[in-house]
């Protein structure tokens, strides 16, 4: 979608509009052939007001001096027109999420684009803002706008889509009729072409070893990212959290390790509380951490690869003592360790970021491995990592498994969720719609991902799926909407 | 997944200890110190404000002891009732800081054994013209960082422009041509920022600082070479030309100070409404704000976010070299070495202080050139302070208003961040 609004370039392949192909160099020449977009992460300056920044860029002006009266008039005009009712000196900070997102549209149609894109426009709604928004798109189709809506859930593009595309990883992999069963769609989202297979026996879960109970964590624009999870691992077992990226488990999992504070709930290691410990402290419990984002949080890339293998351990015996550290000591580990996990690098110390992804996520696992682990918990373990690396990290982590160590997983590809996991939670707008067997039909899976529980009385969304939490907050839930 | 979600178990109490109650407190011991230490070092001698620029004509008195703890208690009362009510921050911090400067000039001026007069004309025009130069140079900072780009070379802006300005006056003949070439030479510094930090991504702050130790090393080699051996042919710029205007001349206290001008003290007020209304009014102020404030919105409208940066921080190098003949064309004549001795980095203080705003920059300035005056007139009068005490005054100043006092301020959301699509 940024290639068609001209943000990014397009390797090969042409765009036609009205038939006719066009070059579309950067944004302007977009909105030139019609096409407006709003985008997932509003493209509005939070201290103007709502007219300043829908006239931006086309400013009503005479020699230079902006004529505020006519934009605020062409503001009014336009939301009037497709009946978007807009403040237009408010200032957008000011404004709630659901009411910027009509000021994106607004901006577009100001613009009058033939053609708009909405890119996940749902995912920061509210249902009740999510149905005024479906009835939005409704009347601009009765105006003859022409939209592309990109979403994740089903309910909606089923409400108002005339034809629906499924996209998975850059490619088209169906399309289907608005009356396509849900199952359907979710099978073709979810996908079954790669079948993973692990080798590994049938657990032997212990005690257990990670208990999450009412757990509540704001993400950084304080919204309730995790919403009540309650979550308990085992000695022995491995636990793969499923679901759709941005559905809270990033939160879970940086709360669990002190990164990100619990605003309710708790988290118990081996029976102790550490729900306010440090991260440190954590770590020094037994805990391994595989983070989603290796270049981000996983290692330092200018360091070497020994370094980074002792990247949270530099301080202990053998590594540091009180004053310097033991470079032969971090020699010798780097030695082992990179035979131990294969990792292909010319020596121990050439630059982590020098090495392929999946060698760097070796260098990771390697690391949090390399202490006696009580609790494994790996974010995203193979993302960007080949099929060689992929086969032994998964293998590592089942061994860690059989050694007694409980285990989280978490993946935003079901294929690793359901190869790894003894149990599967599947977690939607923040919470654990279910807990299932490995063995759940994909398209069972993928209803839940789509934040439906088939198992529930009706087909219809909006069903409860989990016992009903108290509803403070109107519209933080995701139970009780009414599908129009 | 809203906005009103988390408001049971996130809502976090206001704590006590306001900005306003802890610069209450402050002010508090602000005055009882004043009160109970200046009061007793006063003497009874009168301590006399004359209106005018010198120290005859119309003025009013003050006993020296008792102003001292008069207006000691005007800033121990300023202070409490900010502590007690939270409120009205701004208005009170001024009343607490005027009565403890009142009250210490009571003392001083009371057992001067110079004088015991305190010309406010003289002042006024004292605090303006030390301003000025704080003006351009935070004009420039402003519309620098109002598009995005972090300005730290103000003060060698200023110092190119004092070069450039005295050299080209000379080599010229003409006032007005040196003024040009003053604006071109900041304008020049300003190209080498722009390209590094807009095309090449280096450290805007990096940049702007070696920027400063590069205009200084070089005019200071150009003057050991080029200048000093032959003053009369290359530094020797022409005389502002005075510009009074009859009649609001006469007017007490600010008359002298606003209306017996110069090219520098007029084209600084104007250049302030210029540069207010440009950023607030037109089609270019808009689109250079939503540049600084969020380039990736205002991409996607269209606007050339790295070409409206360039033009910027070009211009921001016009105002700054501008000014920046301050220094070798009025308060002096003659360009020296490193003449500019900081008062770039003040005016990169006074833009922050006046909250990115050409306006509150302006008035920053102003508050900085009254403790640049203020000095001048106690090292005038034999005050018992050192002078070398007296002179840090401007730069404590400076760390209060930067730190404490300016509290909560937001920069541009981009500032200092390069812009790279995609």
């Amino acid at each position: 979608m940024n290639v068609l609004y001209g943000l990014l370039q397009p390797d090969s392949g042409e765009i036609l509009v009205d038939g006719a192909p066009v070059r579309i160099k950067g944004p302007g020449d977009a909105i030139k052939v019609g096409i407006g977009m709003v985008h997932q992460h509003f493209m509005l300056v939070p201290v103007f007001s709502v007219a300043e920044n829908i006239m931006l860029g086309a400013e009503p002006a005479h020699g230079g001096f902006i004529d505020h009266g006519k934009a605020v008039k062409l503001v009014r005009e336009v939301s009037q027109r497709y009946g978007l009712p807009l403040n237009p000196d408010a200032i957008i900070e000011d404004l709630p999420i659901g009411i910027q997102q009509r000021v994106e549209i607004v901006k577009a149609l100001t613009r009058d684009v033939d053609l708009l894109i909405l890119d996940e426009p749902t995912a920061v709604l509210t249902p009740q803002e999510t149905d005024e928004l479906l009835e939005v798109m409704r009347g601009l189709k009765a105006a003859g706008k022409s939209i592309v809506f990109i979403t994740h859930k089903l309910r909606e593009v089923k409400a108002v889509a005339d034809r629906i595309t499924v996209i998975r990883r850059g490619r088209t992999v169906g399309t289907a009729e608005p009356t396509a069963p849900e199952s359907e769609l979710a099978e073709l989202m979810v996908g079954r072409s790669v079948v993973l297979e692990v080798p590994k026996e049938a657990a032997v879960p212990g005690e257990p070893v990670l208990e999450i109970a009412g757990l509540v964590v704001a993400d950084d624009r304080e919204h309730r990212a995790v919403d009540g999870v309650d979550l308990v691992v085992r000695a022995g077992e491995v636990l793969g959290i499923a679901g759709v990226q941005g559905n809270g488990q990033t939160e879970l999992v940086e709360s669990i390790m002190g990164l990100r504070p619990a605003r309710a709930g708790s988290v118990h290691l081996s029976g102790k509380p550490i729900t306010t410990w440090h991260t440190r402290e954590v770590l020094r419990a037994g805990v391994g951490y595989v983070p989603e984002d290796r270049s981000v949080d996983g290692l330092v890339k200018e360091f070497s690869v020994a370094e980074n293998l002792v990247l949270d351990l530099y301080d202990l015996p053998p590594f540091g003592g009180r004053f310097a550290l033991d470079l032969d000591a971090i020699e010798a580990q780097a030695e082992q360790k990179i035979a131990e996990f294969d990792v292909r690098t010319q020596s121990p110390h050439q630059p982590v970021g020098a090495l392929s992804g999946g060698n760097q996520q070796k260098v990771i696992v390697a690391r949090e491995m390399s202490t006696p682990l009580k609790l494994l918990i790996a974010s995203q373990p193979t993302r960007g990592v080949d099929v060689g690396s992929i086969e032994f990290i998964h293998s590592r982590i089942v061994a860690e498994r059989d050694r007694g160590a409980a285990v989280l997983v978490v993946s935003s590809e079901l294929d690793e969720v359901v190869a790894l996991a003894d149990r599967v939670a599947v977690m939607y707008r923040g919470r654990v719609l279910a807990v299932v067997s490995p063995d759940t039909p994909r398209e069972t899976l993928g209803l839940l991902m789509a934040g439906i529980d088939p198992s529930s009385s009706s087909h219809t969304p909006g069903t409860p799926a989990s016992g009903e939490q108290d509803t403070q907050g109107e519209g933080m839930s995701e139970h009780g909407e009414a599908a129009s | 997944m809203t906005t009103s979600t988390m408001d049971v178990e996130l809502a976090v109490p206001e704590a006590y200890w306001t900005r306003a109650r802890k610069t209450g407190a402050v002010m508090i011991v602000l005055g009882l110190l004043a009160t109970i230490l200046f009061g007793a070092l006063a003497s009874s001698e009168n301590a006399r404000f004359a209106l005018g620029e010198n120290v005859s004509g119309a003025g009013f008195d003050i006993p020296g002891t008792a102003g001292a703890i008069l207006f000691g208690l005007v800033a121990l009362a300023a202070g409490a009732a900010l502590l007690v009510t939270g409120k009205h921050f701004g208005v009170l911090t001024g009343v607490a800081l005027m009565g403890f400067i009142i009250s210490a000039l009571c003392w001083q001026m009371s057992v001067s054994p110079v004088s015991h007069i305190m010309p406010l004309g003289f002042i006024a025009a004292a605090t303006f013209t030390a301003a000025i130069p704080l003006i351009f140079g935070s004009l420039g900072g402003v519309l620098c960082e109002r598009s995005g780009v972090v300005n730290v070379a103000i003060e060698g802006q200023l110092l190119t422009g004092a070069f450039f300005g005295a050299l080209f006056g000379t080599l010229t003949g003409s006032f007005w041509l040196g003024l040009l070439a003053a604006a071109i030479g900041g304008a020049l510094l300003s190209a080498i920022l722009a390209v590094f930090a807009i095309k090449y991504l280096v450290d805007q702050v990096v940049v702007g600082i070696v920027l400063n130790v590069f205009a200084g090393g070089l005019t200071a080699f150009f003057y050991e070479q080029v200048m000093r051996p032959d003053t009369d042919a290359y530094n020797f710029p022409g005389k502002v030309p005075s510009w009074p205007i009859p009649g609001l001349v006469d007017i007490p206290i600010i008359g002298p100070a606003l209306f017996n001008g110069n090219i520098f003290s007029y084209g600084s007020l104007i250049a302030v409404a210029v540069i207010t209304i440009a950023l607030f009014r037109t089609r270019w102020g808009l689109r250079t704000r939503a540049v600084g404030e969020h380039p990736a919105a205002a991409d996607t409208v269209g606007i050339r976010v790295l070409g409206l940066r360039y033009a910027n921080v070009l211009i921001a190098g016009l105002v700054a070299g501008f000014g920046g003949a301050y220094f070798s064309m009025l308060s002096t004549t003659g360009f020296s070495k490193y003449m500019v001795s900081g008062a770039g980095f003040i005016a990169l203080a006074a833009m922050i202080f006046g909250r990115w705003h050409p306006v509150g920059a302006f008035f920053a300035s102003l508050f900085f050139g009254f403790f640049g005056a203020l000095t001048g007139f106690l090292t005038s009068i034999s005050s018992p302070i050192p002078s070398q005490f007296l002179s840090m005054l401007p730069y404590v100043a400076t760390i209060f208003a930067v730190a404490g006092l300016v509290g909560r301020v937001r920069a541009p959301a981009a500032d200092g961040k390069p812009y790279v699509k995609g």
